[in-house]
């Protein structure tokens, strides 16, 4: 499941990178606040034992072929989110320096995809919230699986999302997501397992190893984690399937126009600074009205023909939807934030 | 467990390639980084279907395995070891592009098998480029560089300890196998519950060991901080690398040299 570099545009490449490396920062700072030090030998050595875990391969009954551990969910459940974090990115840029198994510039997406996931989505909303403070055999099977299963799909759709961005492959989007989505669901499965099996190793041999203490959690007085995730997950099924539901009439303003001069949309002046701005604007929109761009000629004039129907099933409107909502979303939460830290400046 | 054992082997030789003394290992590392990410960008950002524009950029790679004394042929060997993912991906290109793109003489080329060249030229680059980062480098150097350049101290103590625990877990992890192995007769296969009881049993020794390395580093005075001491001065010679090199990758990025070529050949024979 490693990106290769060959399939990726610097644009995303780039972006991953960022994101990575900021949820590098993030998890650093966090550790620094948790004086455990005796985490700094330990997060090395797992580290090191995902690795050499990785290179025991057991046979998987019935097919024939052999499967392995991949361990972002096993070293969340011994670390915490943060430590697991940095201890994944570490064995994937080691994979990456040493073996070639993941590009330099795909690192970023390659931690995000199979390191980010794992520790800050499938551990603390679905393996904590499943498992709480009482780890017994049953829970910590349905945790791990759960958790698992859902860190690899997604995952393995942020490859797909990434592929298909970078438009180095031709394989289009709907094909490759059927490809990856059900080999990630057996390989999610197979990983649950054998995390559960784990987890319930130590917890028979060392319990004390699982149990966290409260301390960070006491000092959380009210968090409204819950309600921004509650808003983002709106945000994405809104944009993503509900877009398509939109209506394809003309809304109120269009229909004024129309009725007046019989199109939907005045023709803006090419000259002097409508034009200037006109053409930055079709330069720099990606997806030019909430869908992807047509491309010219007559494959052009057949996709406009598909375009009847509603709903209008479209890829690229979902895109757009999700797109306009994070950045909307990240937006809203920088003016939040930027407007309580000047109160707060204010007061203080 | 022949896995394990090569994996170990391989480590260990590309840690010994890179403490050579060459020209190119006595580059700064942060220069060595920096050189090494522009150039997988600059491959990285061409259009899907460039091949001849490519080919110029090999003059990166062969340029440093020259001047670091670095083995091709193994490198070459673990580039191929590595291709099966953007193999396997970019087999599907000839597949669903069938629109012929390029006559070869006779033959006509799909866009298709264009951009699977491509993808498979792009893949060579930017794979013997990381290998030759950290063959020319040594993890200890990169590591610095990275740290220097603004990594998270947190994150470089990690891959240097993850790095040298390598080695002594998979030792570990090896002893394991080995002694199961031996005591399976037919021995077809690790089945799911004697591999779960062996992680089980490789992680319980792990922290084991990770309680007494911790001890050790205590009763060395270890008091929670780590201290990467060693000066890197940026000389001249770094300078002139990463900006000759950088140079040179944006102009290829400009200009075709193969079609330059080409032409000035195809001229000087008419």
């Amino acid at each position: 499941m490693h990106m290769a570099d060959a399939l990726i545009s610097p644009a995303v490449g780039g972006a991953m990178w960022a994101a990575s490396a900021g949820l590098t920062a993030y998890s650093a700072k966090k550790l620094k606040q948790d004086l455990d030090e005796h985490r700094v030998p330990l997060m090395g050595v797992l580290g090191a034992f995902i690795f050499a875990a990785q290179m025991i391969n057991f046979t998987i009954p019935g097919t024939g072929s052999s499967g392995h551990l991949a361990g972002g969910m096993l070293l969340a459940i011994l670390l915490g989110p943060a430590a697991a974090f940095l201890v994944m990115a570490s064995v994937l840029t080691i994979q990456a320096l040493f073996f070639g198994d993941g590009g330099l510039l795909a690192l970023g997406c390659n931690i995000i995809n199979m390191g980010g996931v794992a520790c800050f989505i499938g551990y603390p909303l679905i393996y904590k919230k499943i498992v709480r403070q009482q780890p017994t055999p049953g829970r910590i099977l349905l945790g791990t699986m759960v958790a698992s299963i859902l860190a690899l799909q997604m995952g393995a759709f942020g490859v797909v999302l990434e592929t298909r961005f970078s438009g180095i492959s031709e394989l289009p989007f709907s094909t490759f997501l059927l490809l990856m989505q059900p080999i990630h669901l057996a390989i999610g499965i197979v990983e649950g397992l054998i995390t559960a099996a784990v987890v319930s190793f130590v917890w028979k041999a060392h319990p004390e190893i699982l149990i966290q203490t409260p301390s960070v959690a006491a000092a959380r007085v009210h968090s409204h984690k819950p309600l921004v995730l509650g808003l983002a997950l709106f945000a994405v099924v809104a944009g993503g399937a509900l877009s398509w539901f939109a209506s394809t009439h003309p809304d109120g303003l269009e229909w004024a126009i129309k009725g007046v001069t019989g199109k939907e949309e005045l023709e803006a002046p090419r000259a002097g600074a409508h034009g200037v701005l006109s053409r930055i604007q079709e330069k720099f929109s990606f997806l030019p009205d909430y869908d992807f761009k047509k491309p010219e000629g007559d494959a052009g004039e057949k996709e406009a023909k598909k375009e009847e129907g509603w709903p209008h099933v479209s890829r690229g409107r979902s895109l757009a939807g999700i797109l306009g909502a994070a950045m909307t979303l990240l937006l809203a939460g920088l003016i939040g934030f930027g407007l309580r830290r000047y109160s707060s400046h204010q007061k203080g | 467990m022949a896995n394990i054992a090569s994996s170990l082997l391989n480590l260990g030789y590309l840690e010994t390639l890179s403490y050579q003394q060459t020209p190119l290992h006595r580059l700064d590392p942060r220069v060595k980084l920096l050189t090494t990410l522009a150039f997988i960008i600059a491959v990285v950002s061409f259009g899907k279907y460039e091949i001849t524009a490519l080919i110029p950029y090999f003059l990166y790679p062969v340029a440093l395995i020259a001047v670091g004394n670095l083995p091709p042929g193994y490198l070459a060997r673990k580039v191929l070891l590595a291709a099966p993912f953007a193999f396997f991906l970019g087999i599907f290109n000839p597949l669903l592009d069938r629109g012929v793109l390029v006559h070869l003489g006779p033959v006509g080329l799909s866009g298709g098998w264009v951009s699977f060249a491509s993808i498979m030229l792009r893949f060579t680059l930017t794979v013997s480029a990381a290998l030759i980062l950290i063959a020319g480098t040594g993890l200890n150097a990169v590591c610095l560089g990275l740290e220097k350049l603004g990594a998270p101290r947190r994150f470089v103590v990690q891959l240097l300890f993850l790095y040298r625990y390598i080695f002594v877990l998979t030792e570990e992890a090896l002893r394991l196998v080995r002694a199961r192995t031996l005591r399976s007769f037919q021995g077809r296969g690790l089945g799911f519950t004697v591999f779960t009881s062996m992680i089980g049993q490789l992680l319980l020794r792990t922290l084991a060991r990770a309680r007494r390395i911790h001890l050790a580093m205590l009763s060395r005075g270890f008091s929670g901080k780590i201290h990467l001491i060693r000066p890197l001065h940026l000389q001249g010679r770094d300078v002139a690398f990463f900006l000759g090199w950088t140079a040179l990758f944006g102009l290829l990025r400009l200009y075709n040299l193969s079609e330059v070529l080409g032409n000035a050949l195809a001229g000087l024979i008419k």
